[in-house]
């Protein structure tokens, strides 16, 4: 994804003079090495220095640059969450801050570097967007929709690399604001964000070999604004639903839904599987790590049986 | 690209009848509203006016320097000149902090002549290093001058501000601390005594640095357009706050409390025009 989202800021910047990178001493993947040979100035290194990599891209904004920052997730947000929330939010400037590997995808370095709750806190905050798509071709879109269209702020969850590509049976393209089929299926839906969709689509698949019928997997890359109406659509087309996030369920989608579905006149049944609400002291695989959290196909697939 | 700065007709006795001015104005306010910040304001008044009459650039084109209020808190003088300026109306003065009106405590971006909200301190210095190098990108010769608190250099952020300025060498950044050694509990000096000495701090950092009287007008003017244009320039004015009224002179409560009608007259009556001490 991180490549991916680097060549297409590449590829824009070379057209669009606005574009700029602000990076905090992150290692440059794929093209982001020719961005920083080919526009210098547009490519700003701050070190270590996390509040200042948001204050610049806000003033950046204010001067009519479309700045992007990218960092670690947990430093994109977190160490710099009041520039984000004041400088950009509260400004309402065209800034993306990028969190590189959201959820438990730098999974051999500790609690420090896990973007567990980076979902909640970043949609507390009045106005700031908030996306995460599934898969290297989704971060090209998203990438192409902010640098060119969107208006204020946004918190871009990305993952890092070696995603598996989720959206060449999606139905629908990718809409900002909008949730996307990736597979049609009857049933069940499974609602979900980001790379962890590959578990969903596995998910499909079993339900698919028990049932002739796979699941539906709705893919809501957009966090905020939440499209209730294309949500309020496939819970009522459905009798099991089932919400998917590498995330914890406090102030994740999970909640959303269930808040959402209560106005329902028809309530589906609902089950959430979402990272736990605690800190693992564990380091491996970032399926290991899931797995330690309870999320893998075989508990998912139980779970789904006992709905 | 940076240019001199010298606006040639900086009348210096000009300065202080507007500063007295401000001064009366402020006082004026503070019998209509409760949330004023005067003595936080009274400490940079020559500050912010020397910046908007004698150096910056203002011509109504692309490339007009800009003024960022880091030290939010100061925004009532900024908020005069605006109105003295044309930029901000009567109604707007008059409507202060009030449910009709545009105008806080706090400067707000979208509000005329404002460039940045501020309002929490150590924001706003990141914010100009990134307007600097926004206009370096842009090719604009604009100069970025940015007012700061001595209390906000407390700030983590602030330091990382004046660590990038120095480093990507953005010689159009023009700060100016208010060191008028005052913050919320008491005076700096006692509280945080490894403080200072300050200039030396940001000269180690790649600044260059000249200190002054803060509410010499002339010797602001004269500082900043001395400077050698190779580096991001600092001038450290050593303030008092709550100048020209003695009873609020360095007394913490004024950083919040508005006159009663009794001081108010007191206040009114004591203040002159503020010339430096060291004149």
């Amino acid at each position: 994804m991180r490549n991916r989202f680097a060549q297409t800021i590449y590829d824009i910047a070379c057209r669009d003079p606005r574009i700029a990178m602000v990076v905090a001493d992150i290692s440059p993947a794929g093209a982001m090495s020719e961005f920083a040979e080919r526009f210098p100035d547009r490519f700003i290194n701050v070190g270590v220095a996390e509040q200042v990599m948001i204050g610049m891209a806000a003033g950046m904004a204010l001067r009519g640059l479309r700045p992007f920052a990218y960092t670690i997730a947990t430093f994109a947000l977190f160490r710099p969450f009041e520039m984000v929330r004041d400088d950009l939010a509260y400004q309402g400037l065209p800034v993306t801050v990028v969190g590189i590997g959201g959820g438990l995808a730098y999974s051999t370095l500790g609690g420090t570097h896990l973007a567990q709750d980076d979902i909640a806190v970043a949609s507390a905050v009045p106005g700031l967007r908030v996306l995460a798509p599934c898969d290297p071709a989704e971060t090209g879109d998203a990438a192409e929709f902010l640098a060119a269209e969107a208006e204020g702020p946004t918190y871009l969850r990305l993952g890092k690399a070696g995603e598996p590509i989720l959206t060449q049976e999606a139905t629908d393209p990718f809409v900002p604001g909008r949730v996307r089929c990736l597979r049609a299926g009857a049933g069940t839906v499974i609602l979900g964000y980001g790379p962890i969709l590959s578990l969903a689509m596995d998910l499909s698949d079993r339900i698919a070999e028990q049932t002739g019928v796979p699941a539906t997997v709705v893919n809501v890359h957009t966090l905020k604004p939440l499209d209730h109406e294309g949500l309020r659509g496939h819970l009522s087309a459905h009798d099991r639903v089932i919400v998917l996030e590498e995330h914890v369920a406090t102030g994740g989608l999970g909640q959303r839904i269930r808040s959402l579905a209560y106005d329902l006149d028809r309530r589906p049944r609902i089950g959430v599987a979402a990272l736990q609400d605690r800190f693992i002291h564990r380091y491996g695989s970032r399926d290991a790590l899931l797995a330690e959290h309870g999320l893998t196909l075989a508990t998912l697939l139980s779970k789904w049986r006992e709905m | 690209m940076t240019r001199p700065g010298h606006n040639e007709g900086f009348d210096v006795s000009a300065a202080r009848r507007r500063c007295l001015g401000y001064r009366r104005r402020i006082l004026g306010m503070s019998q209509k509203v409760s949330a004023l910040h005067a003595a936080p304001a009274f400490s940079c008044i020559e500050l912010t006016d020397t910046i908007y009459y004698g150096l910056m650039d203002r011509r109504g084109s692309e490339d007009d320097d800009v003024f960022l209020m880091s030290k939010g808190h100061g925004c009532l003088v900024q908020y005069l000149i605006l109105n003295d300026l044309g930029i901000l109306s009567d109604a707007d003065i008059d409507l202060y902090c009030t449910a009709e009106g545009r105008l806080g405590a706090h400067p707000d971006y979208g509000v005329p002549g404002i460039a940045a909200a501020t309002g929490s301190l150590g924001h706003g210095l990141g914010m100009a290093v990134g307007m600097a190098q926004a206009d370096r990108i842009l090719s604009r010769s604009t100069r970025v001058h940015v007012l700061l608190s001595d209390g906000e250099m407390q700030e983590g952020s602030s330091w990382e501000a004046v660590m990038m300025a120095a480093n990507l060498g953005l010689s159009s950044v023009i700060a100016y601390l208010d060191l008028n050694d005052f913050q919320g509990l008491g005076r700096t000096s006692a509280l945080h005594p490894a403080f200072y000495p300050v200039a030396d701090k940001w000269r180690a950092f790649g600044w260059e640095v000249a200190e002054v009287d803060g509410h010499d007008a002339a010797a602001i003017h004269e500082a900043v357009t001395r400077r050698s244009m190779e580096k991001p320039f600092l001038l450290v004015g050593r303030t008092v706050k709550g100048r020209g009224v003695s009873f609020m002179e360095n007394e913490p409560i004024w950083h919040y409390r508005s006159p009663s009608a009794e001081e108010y007259g007191q206040a009114l009556s004591e203040l002159t025009e503020v010339t430096s001490r060291h004149a």
